[in-house]
């Protein structure tokens, strides 16, 4: 899950407004899609148009959020009568998924939605296709080079760290706190994301004064998160508050702080499961709030593969082409307004 | 399976002869202390206890207030119960001259399994015996490719390594399966006589896995098997049937691990027991079991595992980075094992 540079991060913080207006409107509609995929109203654009044919290829389904991530690409495909979804069986293996974008190339689809399991691994990929004339629409891990895609979409690692932060700094004020133990459960820690999302959250706890106290990394899945929180919370007799970063991992952390019988702290989560939204509207546990990294970005780009595929803009936007990057909000879900994003909550 | 039986019976100067590793076939229903091989033994088992001690007093001296308390201990026996159980199971295999790669796609699969709606609606026995026949059935499939089929240890294993962790992301369509039965959290969660269920099923399968190895004719053979399978087979031991049931009782081990995951994360995953294998062969190596077979040690294997669960236990909680953290985890097996192989050289030769 690679990110823009910082640099590319500033430039779309401008966009950022735009990606929660794209999960806003991916949240309206879902009856039929049973609870986790999200189909948006299009606006105007909903008119059936032209027949586009979207080629999408994704790593292996093997957790919560990347499961979530092919399904709403798949439901969001099935909303759109002019739109037809060719998606390849997911991989985690990079030849295979090159192979696979290959073989859609061939196919003559109109559109490419790639979610790389390495964007740096894929890049090659992307650029053939778009030197084949097919618009690539990259989603969340991106390429090396602005060249292999036309649009990218994607999560914002470093806000969700900065929101979580602010969000936490928030509420020892809010307590009058004066020195508060701030603990991190990290995911795996050789990875970029993560490296961005605990910065993220450093940086904002210094803004208010605030800094990370005990620190663990767990490795994304339930048995290491709950591991790691009941070292972190034996090393750790009294805590304020602590942000988990990876909702799926999230079901061990709770275990771990259930198992040792802590409730004096306040906990964040990471990413938006289902279970901690419903935790959180539950409001009878340490959790209060989860900082969303949303599968539904994977909607959103089907919806753009579509307008790409028919020649469209956004509606709303004044420019007449989709945007060429849009990074998805790190919003902060909280008691008061889990309710509106409890459709875009994914089972982990 | 061949190649280590070559190995062990290089040592071995006539068939038939009790095998060089196979000493402990010898220990009589008093002491493992008589046998030739006991005093080397203790040394090991002394050194290794030294180990674990240093670290505890390392922990304790870093954080004086939290390490030794009593909720820290059992944290840590708690964390240390799963993988000391299914290290039982591998000792075993060891000893018997095997390996067995599959321990953690076992304990994935038997915790999902345990945990599909459908087990789930039947109650908390129904759980729990599911998981152990799933352990079961999946370490007997282990056993008969190996023992009936000729099949390669690593190769067989490994090939359940992949098929069973596939198996358990296909049957949980890779999501987290959360337990809805109180009273299999209750109980597994909680406390008997004051003491975490999880560090009694521990102490059990310790107790019962001591009693299998070092005082029934199952234990000897497995010994003896592991010393020279040739050897064993014209001893009239039926090492085809014997060698099944190793892998049948380590597969057991990773049910009855997965039920003790399962309890802790409060659910079911296909990701549970990830790298189990690794953390297994680790501490039984640690814990003085000769990978070539027929030698080993039940208690080196528990303190094995232990030593492991306290140096993770002091890195989380003096903010260790986790890097550093398994660059430590190898020294520790490189020096627990050159140690015991300081004591144990000129008897190799």
């Amino acid at each position: 899950m690679t990110d823009p540079s910082l640099a590319r991060r500033r430039f779309l913080l401008g966009a950022s407004a735009i990606g929660a207006s794209a999960i806003v409107v991916g949240c309206t509609s879902n009856e039929q899609a049973g609870g986790t995929q999200q189909v948006a109203a299009g606006g105007d654009n909903a008119e059936p148009g032209k027949e586009v044919t979207i080629g999408f290829s994704a790593p292996a389904a093997d957790h919560g959020w990347m499961a979530a991530m092919t399904n709403n690409a798949q439901a969001q495909a099935e909303a759109f009568e002019d739109v037809t979804l060719n998606a390849t069986e997911g991989t985690n293996d990079v030849s295979q998924q090159i192979a696979q974008v290959e073989t859609l190339i061939n196919s003559g689809v109109d559109v490419l939605v790639i979610l790389p399991f390495d964007g740096k691994a894929l890049t090659s990929a992307g650029q053939k296709a778009m030197d084949a004339g097919i618009p690539v629409i990259n989603v969340d891990r991106i390429f090396n080079s602005p060249l292999a895609y036309r649009t990218w979409i994607g999560g914002d690692n470093y806000r969700m760290g900065v929101n979580a932060g602010n969000y936490i700094a928030e509420q020892m004020k809010a307590k009058n706190v004066a020195n508060p133990i701030i603990g991190e459960v990290a995911g795996i820690d050789a990875l970029p994301l993560t490296q961005e999302r605990s910065q993220g959250f450093k940086d904002a706890l210094a803004r208010h004064g605030f800094k990370v106290g005990p620190r663990v990394s767990a490795e994304f899945t339930v048995e290491s998160g709950e591991e790691q929180t009941a070292n972190l919370l034996q090393g750790a007799p009294k805590l304020d508050a602590l942000w988990n970063h990876d909702d799926d991992q999230g079901i061990g952390v709770m275990a771990a702080i259930d198992a040792a019988g802590r409730d004096e702290f306040i906990m964040v989560g990471g990413a938006g499961s289902k279970d901690m939204m419903d935790r959180i509207k539950a409001d009878n546990t340490v959790i209060k709030a989860t900082v969303l990294y949303s599968p539904s970005m994977a909607s959103t780009a089907i919806s753009l593969a579509r307008l790409l595929g028919q020649g469209k803009g956004v509606s709303d936007f004044a420019e007449h082409e989709i945007p060429a990057s849009i990074t998805t909000y790190s919003a902060v879900v909280t008691k008061e307004n889990v309710d509106s994003y409890m459709d875009i909550g994914f089972a982990s | 399976m061949s190649d280590v039986s070559e190995k062990s019976s290089a040592s071995v100067d006539k068939p038939g002869t009790p095998p060089d590793g196979a000493e402990p076939v010898r220990t009589g229903p008093t002491s493992g202390a008589r046998t030739p091989s006991g005093l080397r033994l203790d040394l090991r088992l002394t050194i290794l206890v030294g180990v674990l001690v240093a670290l505890c007093v390392t922990g304790y001296v870093l954080q004086p207030d939290t390490f030794l308390s009593e909720s820290n201990v059992s944290t840590m026996l708690r964390l240390a119960a799963a993988i000391g159980v299914v290290s039982v199971g591998m000792t075993f295999v060891i000893i018997s001259g095997g390996i067995d790669l599959s321990v953690g796609s076992m304990v994935g699969l038997a915790s999902v399994w345990m945990t599909t709606m459908a087990t789930q609606s039947y109650g908390p026995w129904v759980m729990v015996v599911c998981a152990l026949a799933v352990g079961l059935g999946a370490g007997m499939i282990n056993g008969v490719l190996i023992a009936y089929g000729r099949l390669v240890p690593f190769i067989a294993t490994l090939a359940m390594y992949a098929s069973a962790r596939g198996l358990a992301e296909r049957l949980s369509n890779s999501r987290t399966q959360v337990v809805e039965q109180q009273g299999y959290l209750d109980f597994f969660r909680g406390d008997l006589f004051g003491i975490p269920t999880l560090i009694w099923m521990l102490a059990v399968v310790y107790v019962v896995g001591w009693v299998l190895l070092n005082r029934t004719t199952f234990g000897r053979r497995t010994f003896a098997i592991g010393g020279n399978e040739e050897a064993a087979r014209l001893a009239g031991i039926n090492v085809k049937w014997h060698t099944a049931m190793v892998y049948g009782i380590a597969g057991l081990c990773c049910g009855i691990a997965a039920i003790m995951v399962v309890a802790r994360t409060t659910s079911g995953a296909s990701t549970n027991g990830m790298f189990y294998e690794l953390d297994a062969i680790a501490a039984v190596v640690i814990g003085g079991t000769l990978l070539s077979g027929g030698r080993g040690t039940l208690i080196g294997t528990l303190i094995g595992g232990l030593i492991f669960t306290v140096v993770n236990s002091i890195f989380a909680q003096n903010n260790l980075e986790s890097d550093i953290q398994n660059i430590a985890k190898g020294v520790i097996i490189v020096v627990a094992v050159l140690l015991q192989y300081g004591t144990t050289r000129n008897r190799k030769t």
